[in-house]
């Protein structure tokens, strides 16, 4: 199995976001900036005025690794690659990769990504795979 | 008031050492510390450590009554974090004399802390869900950013780990000894790409011990604190705000350099903790000794090797010394025999020494001056 996350009150939004097939984030009103992870106060002006909106889904690869050694659950995937995305909405996230093999070859940095859901358990983790489709 | 290092000792042994508990190990240090220090624990009033098993405990085991005690536990660099409050507290005449102590069995794992966050923490959340397995396939991810941003290659990546052999080749005590080129280090397994198992540090066993005083209790080779910084970032490396630098680095850096009143010429040795290849290639830049996307060429051309002009990680590292899972306190002591003439791989006229640690992957990260003389 692989590891779940387990919600707390401030990032049951998330949670709630992703189970209904949405990526939901926060965002300072007074700012206009979003921000991840979340938290309620914001991390620029620290002010409490935020919200949460649902972001497009689009995202570009930032960083990653591929890891060769895999954690409990992710025995039938090594290599497999530990990604963080860049969301349109500028904040980023870590994630999977999926839709395309997890190789340097095919795993080009600002390749331009969407989000996906896969099912753990009672929530949904955010996944990413190339833009226009798995291929 | 001058605040100095006035004991510094590691246990007898690194490296493989499953016949002591980690309780052992502290003790251990603390003992060989306070021998070093020409001192007694009725000399000690305040008691600084981490982890397993706190300080409370180890005041304890040794019969200290403390006046002052410190837990700040933020990784790997925590002693780091120790000596600048200990120099603090001291100044402050909270307490007079301090004992800060390190022992990990992180490789044997005897009497050892269980690592694990809970799924609701905020790494349980957002990060180990996507088959995270510890540092190796976490605190490296930042590095094919920095590739991209700044050309780094991947033969610079693996001369980091080709010149902190050099200095370990040197040194008895390190647990990898033997010379290794640019080749065995990219032909070792891959653990996370880009990262090969010779770009990623130990696992070891030991533990460390200093005593940290006003200059006039130490009663023997001092080694002054000079100055001093610390800094966070991010408690997830996710959220890093760009992967190509360390903020915490840049901000504890700078600081520690502007108490000091020294500029990069006046070091002469140089220590940054490193976890992994790319560590030590952020912590010349953050720290400024080198342009931003320089440091690699600066390591492979081997200014950082013996006989170059920054003499860089010279007990091996914790790629070839020693890693118990919180390396800080190894840095210091490797700093410390540098600037006492007492290093297994010494350096000559060595007067200004810096150390950089870096603790929970790029999330805490503390600096320190240290000199054998008084500017
Ligand atoms: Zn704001």
């Amino acid at each position: 199995m692989k590891p779940a996350p387990k919600p707390t009150p401030e990032t049951q939004p998330f949670w709630d976001g992703t189970a209904a097939g949405e990526l939901r984030i926060q965002r300072c009103k007074p700012c206009a900036r979003h921000y991840f992870y979340p938290r309620p106060s914001c991390p620029r002006c620290g002010g409490d005025e935020v919200e949460w909106v649902r972001a497009s889904g689009r995202a570009t690869l930032y960083s990653y690794v591929i890891n060769h050694r895999p954690a409990p659950g992710f025995e039938d995937e090594a290599p497999y690659a530990i990604a963080v995305v860049e969301l349109e909405e500028g904040v980023r996230m870590m994630t999977n990769l999926v839709g395309v093999p997890n190789t340097p070859e095919h795993l080009e940095l600002d390749m331009e990504l969407q989000v996906v859901f896969e099912r753990r358990g009672d929530v949904s983790v955010p996944l990413f795979e190339p833009a226009g489709g798995a291929r | 008031m001058s605040i100095v290092i006035a004991g510094a000792a590691e246990t007898d042994e690194v490296g493989r050492l499953p016949g002591h508990s980690t309780m052992q190990l502290h003790l251990e240090a603390a003992r060989n510390a306070l021998a070093d220090a020409d001192m007694t624990i009725h000399d000690i009033d305040g008691v600084a450590t981490v982890g397993t098993p706190g300080p409370i405990q180890i005041a304890h085991a040794l019969g200290i009554t403390p006046a002052w005690l410190d837990g700040t536990g933020v990784g790997g660099s925590s002693f780091l974090f120790h000596v600048r409050h200990a120099a603090a507290a001291i100044k402050a005449g909270l307490c007079r004399t301090v004992l800060i102590t390190h022992g990990e069995s992180g490789r044997s794992r005897v009497g050892a802390g269980r690592f694990g966050l809970g799924a609701d923490s905020l790494l349980g959340q957002f990060e180990l869900p996507y088959g995270v397995i510890g540092p190796p396939t976490s605190f490296t991810i930042t590095a094919l950013r920095y590739m991209k941003e700044t050309g780094l290659t991947h033969e610079q990546l693996a001369e980091v780990a080709v010149a902190q052999r050099r200095w370990a080749h040197l040194n008895p005590r390190a647990m990898y000894r033997d010379l290794i080129t640019v080749e065995d280090v990219l032909d070792s397994r891959m653990v996370a790409y880009p990262f090969h198992l010779l770009e990623c540090c130990l696992v070891t066993d030991g533990g460390g011990a200093l005593i940290v005083t006003s200059a006039e209790r130490a009663r023997r080779s001092p080694v002054h604190l000079l100055g001093s910084g610390e800094a966070a970032e991010s408690p997830i490396i996710s959220q890093m705000e760009d992967f190509t630098t360390s903020k915490g680095f840049r901000l504890s850096g700078e600081a520690a350099f502007a108490e000091a009143k020294i500029t990069h010429e006046d070091v002469d040795h140089l220590m940054v903790y490193d976890a992994f290849a790319h560590v030590p290639i952020y912590g010349l830049e953050d720290l400024g000794f080198v342009g931003r996307g320089e440091a690699g060429a600066f390591i492979a051309e081997g200014h950082t090797s013996p006989g170059g002009r920054l003499p860089l990680n010279t007990n091996g590292g914790g790629l070839s010394y020693t890693h118990t899972g919180m390396y800080g306190m190894f840095a210091i002591q490797e700093s410390v025999r540098q600037l006492r003439g007492e290093a297994a791989a010494q350096v000559p006229d060595v007067e200004v020494s810096v150390v950089l640690g870096n603790g929970g992957m790029f999330a805490s990260a503390a600096t320190l001056v240290l000199a054998n003389r008084l500017p």
